[in-house]
């Protein structure tokens, strides 16, 4: 059993309300941060090797050290609870169940980066994530931790919740701030980057909740210590949402040293493949990161183990391997049809466009439209290759992110299903009664 | 006739007190949401236009942003609103399926509203629930791991609710 | 104290130029003029915060600078990427920046309804330019194109989103240069549009600029509707005494008649002076105007069509090209051909004509 860092009092029951977490040592990373300056709480983080948990994995530490610091101009922090990636659910789970680890991670990380106001961006559909953390909120007022000269230290610093509604591109830090500013979630050019104009153009963090709620094993254990757990750059541990079709959804803690086959098939995770099936394949780090088939998503095309860190799931680039991403573990069992899937996607990140530049606005819904008639047997083999041009043209060319998150998961389902796709065309009566004749992708390795 | 009641108005104060001086801007989504929940569920420009006066913006910034979020209803909607997820996970755990069964329980298509104005069925993008998939929103919550018939005693509560 | 503004250096597409700190690699493109300066549809020097959308500017960085010799991983926005001391910029000689800015192209005209044929703004359209130097031959969509209603915004304006490309430089003006703005982006992605919301006409001093700024003919002249092609029209700079705006504006005359009034447009296709509605909508008579003379028009424009500037013309005859030799006439086409039938009333035959319709053996 791994070891958990985040998790480890999810099971304690009321452990949602103040008194039964402070009980069990809750607020102690605050105590311990305000007796420290703001630069050594710094400090701690990047030695901690934290990597940022909403996708992108870049080093938090120094994320937060590249933070302007003029004289008489506000930072903020802003909390990023946009989780909107499909095959994402973790930050829910650790607000749902553990919001005053949150708020702690936030207090900490206010003063360590002097943010007088803090802001937790959540998605508009966790309607009731917000009155969890509203009273939690609440509650550490009532005790201190948060209003005028914290525990004495002098340090003033409020947290607010403010709700989405309904975007996914505002979990791109740039739109989160523009929709927290209130207006339409259009990302931002950069450069300038937050850390130097953010939030109402003053220079500004903005850090996943699993990030934030990291800061506290961080400052309790020691940097140095807490990067003990885990692989190589791969430090502390992840929250991982499996789903899909396996026998035990749901959100896992694991610190970074076990495989992908044990992830999958172990009754401690994922449980194996639902209705005894095989795997077929997986997207291990959120829809947008690419899909692989079974054979390289349990091994690396050097035939090595395939672990579950970042290195590993990214071991042989776009070509034969994955990212680690926002941690949404997505299993597809030996029925299920990648172009279909693909489709799905192709149409969330089409809904999703904030339609500003153009290479995206209209590329992603040029590729639902070939995708839908490929699964809806109106195919035509060139579709591919067109396909294929446009992830190539849209992807690295957009202002935001988006663009290649809507464009990777097509070229790796093309990639590496490519003769599905054809099949879609050679045989379209047959794929519109789904009947999949291509398990060939299905794991041999592990027999069932 | 105003949307915005007394305590809506002091709600409207106190989330405007959550932005430094000069940003009162950012309260625009939040009192939206709150305006929609006190209007039966969606946004009238009426609604709108009131919004952009209490907070001292141009009518137009509203409408921008209101037509942005797909959580903003510029239509009409029924009294429950099934918000059924459609992306990927949920699809690999028949989504499709369970769309389908509930456009024939309510007879109606996806986008539209049961004659009786009770029931409005939209598809949606992920909702981060994918663990739990099939699933939709209904109101404030989510409800998950859906089967038929969930969905069945879903419709038959909220005809029960509505009756009460 | 005049504040000493620091020099940099950036080479682009091999020619090094010298720009104050500050500016973007476009700016310095344009100092250097010609193919050199990328393509801009959103980008507007007068519009504060404009740019970085449309991606036909996308240029590559081989070199970032001195201090910073590394490449820059993705193409970047030419309009909002600053200049580094030392950069190398590669524009044309980038085979990545033509192959994404042809990739581009397609994407702003697979739903563009490409009804040049009865827009207003053909002959002066930035997105025909654009095709016409980047652009490919046919299309690969294949599905419906997207369209939207037509809006009159008030008696002056109208409003073609079909054709819009999103580059919000008219809301950017409302903003900017109108003291209230009415319109705006509505919806998201693909269907985001401009619009109202509710109908509503566009009313002040200045919203006319909006037309001057749209690239393409989204927003067009009501006042000069149909009345013809710009081509057709001869351009001449004008001014009158406006206590609204500066009052120097480009007169668009056929005849003596005065069918258009913008403001000046500088070689970039970019105003001048925001000009106001009474002198861009109302006055329409000649006598309302002092005329200075012709309006520079670019050479490559169709809008000069006819009276090209600078043009050479070849010194050699014909004889001597061919070595003193004279041309030898191969075939005589009109002498076998059976289209060439002056007794075919072209207009009498129904769809097109084909060579059966001209093919008198056959006839009964």
């Amino acid at each position: 059993m791994g070891r958990k860092l985040l998790l480890e009092k999810a099971d304690i029951p009321g452990i949602r309300s103040y008194n039964v977490y402070r009980q069990h040592g809750g607020y102690a990373a605050v105590e311990k941060a305000l007796r420290m300056t703001p630069e050594e709480v710094v400090e701690e983080v990047k030695k901690s090797g934290l990597r940022g948990r909403g996708g992108a994995g870049f080093p938090t530490g120094m994320k937060w050290s590249f933070l302007a610091k003029p004289a008489g101009v506000p930072r903020y922090l802003v909390c990023n609870a946009d989780e909107s990636e499909p095959g994402t659910f973790k930050d829910r789970y650790l607000m749902e169940f553990l919001p005053h680890l949150l708020i702690e991670g936030l207090i900490a990380a206010s003063w360590a980066l002097g943010s007088h106001r803090t802001y937790i961006y959540i998605r508009g559909e966790y309607a009731w994530i917000v009155d969890i953390l509203d009273q939690a909120i609440a509650e550490a007022n009532a005790h201190g931790w948060l209003g005028k000269n914290i525990l004495g230290s002098g340090f003033d610093c409020q947290i607010y919740v403010q709700r989405g509604a309904g975007a996914y591109i505002c979990g791109e830090e740039t739109a989160l701030i523009e929709s927290l500013e209130g207006k339409r979630g259009n990302p931002r050019i950069k450069p300038p980057f937050p850390a130097v104009k953010g939030l109402w153009d003053c220079p500004t963090v903005v850090n996943n909740v699993e990030t934030l709620a990291a800061v506290v094993p961080i400052l309790q254990l020691g940097g140095e210590e807490y990067a003990k757990t885990g692989i190589g750059k791969s430090t502390g541990t992840k929250l991982i949402s499996a789903c899909g079709n396996i026998n035990r959804p749901g959100v896992y803690e694991i610190d970074m040293t076990i495989s992908v086959e044990e992830f999958i098939y172990s009754d401690e995770y994922c449980g194996g493949i639902a209705g005894g099936k095989r795997l077929k394949a997986c997207i291990p780090g959120g829809s947008s990161v690419p899909i692989l088939p079974a054979n390289l998503l349990l091994r690396t095309a050097k035939g090595e183990k395939r672990m579950m860190t970042y290195e590993s799931l990214s071991d042989g680039g776009f070509q034969t391997g994955s990212m680690m991403g926002s941690g949404g573990f997505i299993v597809l069992d030996e029925d299920q049809c990648v172009v279909r899937h693909t489709l799905t996607l192709a149409r969330f990140y089409r809904h999703e466009s904030c339609g500003q530049c153009s290479p995206c606005r209209e590329g992603t819904g040029w590729m639902e439209k070939i995708l839908h008639r490929m699964e809806h047997g109106k195919g035509r083999m060139e579709d591919i290759d067109l396909l294929w041009d446009i992830q190539r043209r849209i992807e690295g060319n957009t202002i935001c992110p988006l663009g290649d998150a809507a464009a990777w998961p097509v070229a790796a389902a093309i990639r590496h299903f490519r003769d599905e796709f054809a099949w879609h065309v050679t045989a379209p009566e047959e794929c519109l009664r789904r009947n999949y004749g291509l398990a060939q992708y299905a794991d041999e390795l592990v027999s069932a | 006739m105003s949307k915005f009641t007394e305590e809506m108005k002091v709600e409207v104060t106190r989330i405007m007190d959550r932005y430094p001086e000069g940003k009162q801007k950012s309260a625009l989504i939040p009192v939206l949401l709150m305006a929609q929940d006190a209007s039966e569920g969606w946004l009238s420009p009426e609604v709108m236009d009131e919004t952009a006066a209490l907070l001292g913006l141009e009518p137009i910034e509203v409408y921008e942003v209101a037509t942005f979020y797909s959580m903003f209803n510029l239509q009409p909607v029924g009294r429950h609103v099934f918000e059924v997820c459609q992306t990927g996970p949920c699809m690999l755990n028949g989504s499709d399926a369970l769309i389908a069964h509930i456009q024939h329980r309510l007879g109606i298509g996806v986008g539209e509203t049961t004659p009786d104005g009770l029931f409005t069925l939209k598809t949606v993008e992920c909702l981060g629930a994918c663990g739990y998939a099939p699933m939709m929103q209904l109101g404030k919550h989510y409800r998950e791991h859906l089967t038929p018939e969930k969905v069945d005693a879903l419709i038959e509560a909220c005809r029960n609710m509505t009756m009460a | 104290m005049a504040e000493e503004v620091k020099m940099l250096k950036v080479t682009i597409d091999n020619i090094p130029v010298e720009v104050p700190q500050g500016s973007t690699i476009l700016q310095a493109a344009r100092l250097i003029g010609g193919d050199v300066a990328p393509p801009a549809m959103c980008y507007y020097s007068k519009l504060k915060g404009s740019g970085g959308k449309c991606r036909t500017c996308l240029v590559e960085v081989s070199k970032g600078s001195t201090a910073d010799p590394r490449p820059m991983p993705k193409l970047v926005a030419s309009c909002r990427t600053g200049v580094m001391d030392g950069m190398e910029v590669k524009n044309i000689t980038s085979d990545r920046v033509l192959d994404a800015r042809n990739g581009v192209v397609e994407f702003l005209l697979i739903n563009h309804p490409l009804d040049c044929p009865i827009c207003d703004q053909a002959g002066e359209c930035h997105l025909q330019d654009l095709s016409y130097v980047h652009g490919k031959e046919g299309t690969r969509y294949e599905f419906h194109r997207r369209t939207f209603d037509k809006h009159d915004l008030g008696p002056y304006i109208q409003l073609h989103m079909t054709r819009c490309i999103l580059c919000y430089r008219c809301v950017q003006t409302a903003e900017q240069v109108t003291d209230g703005r009415a319109h705006g982006v509505l919806g998201r992605g693909d269907h985001a549009e401009i619009a109202t919301y509710i109908e509503k006409a566009l009313d002040n001093d200045f919203i006319g600029n909006v037309i001057d700024v749209c690239p393409v003919g989204a927003l067009t002249d009501r006042t000069f509707r149909f009345k013809n092609r710009v081509w057709f029209t001869k351009p001449v700079d004008a001014h009158r005494d406006c206590p609204t705006c500066k009052g120097r504006v480009t007169l668009w005359q056929r005849g003596e008649e005065v069918l258009r009034v913008t403001a000046r447009k500088d070689q970039w296709g970019e105003v001048e002076d925001w000009i106001c509605n009474t002198c861009r909508f109302e006055k329409k008579k000649a006598s309302d105007w002092i005329v200075e003379g012709p309006s520079k028009v670019d050479r490559h424009s169709v809008i000069s069509q006819g009276h090209y500037v600078g043009l050479q013309r070849p010194t050699e005859i014909f004889s001597a090209v061919h070595d003193g030799r004279s041309p030898k006439l191969l075939m005589d086409i009109h002498s076998i051909s059976e289209v060439n039938r002056p007794e075919v009333a072209l207009s009498a035959i129904p769809g097109p004509a084909t060579s059966a319709t001209f093919d008198t053996d056959k006839k009964s």
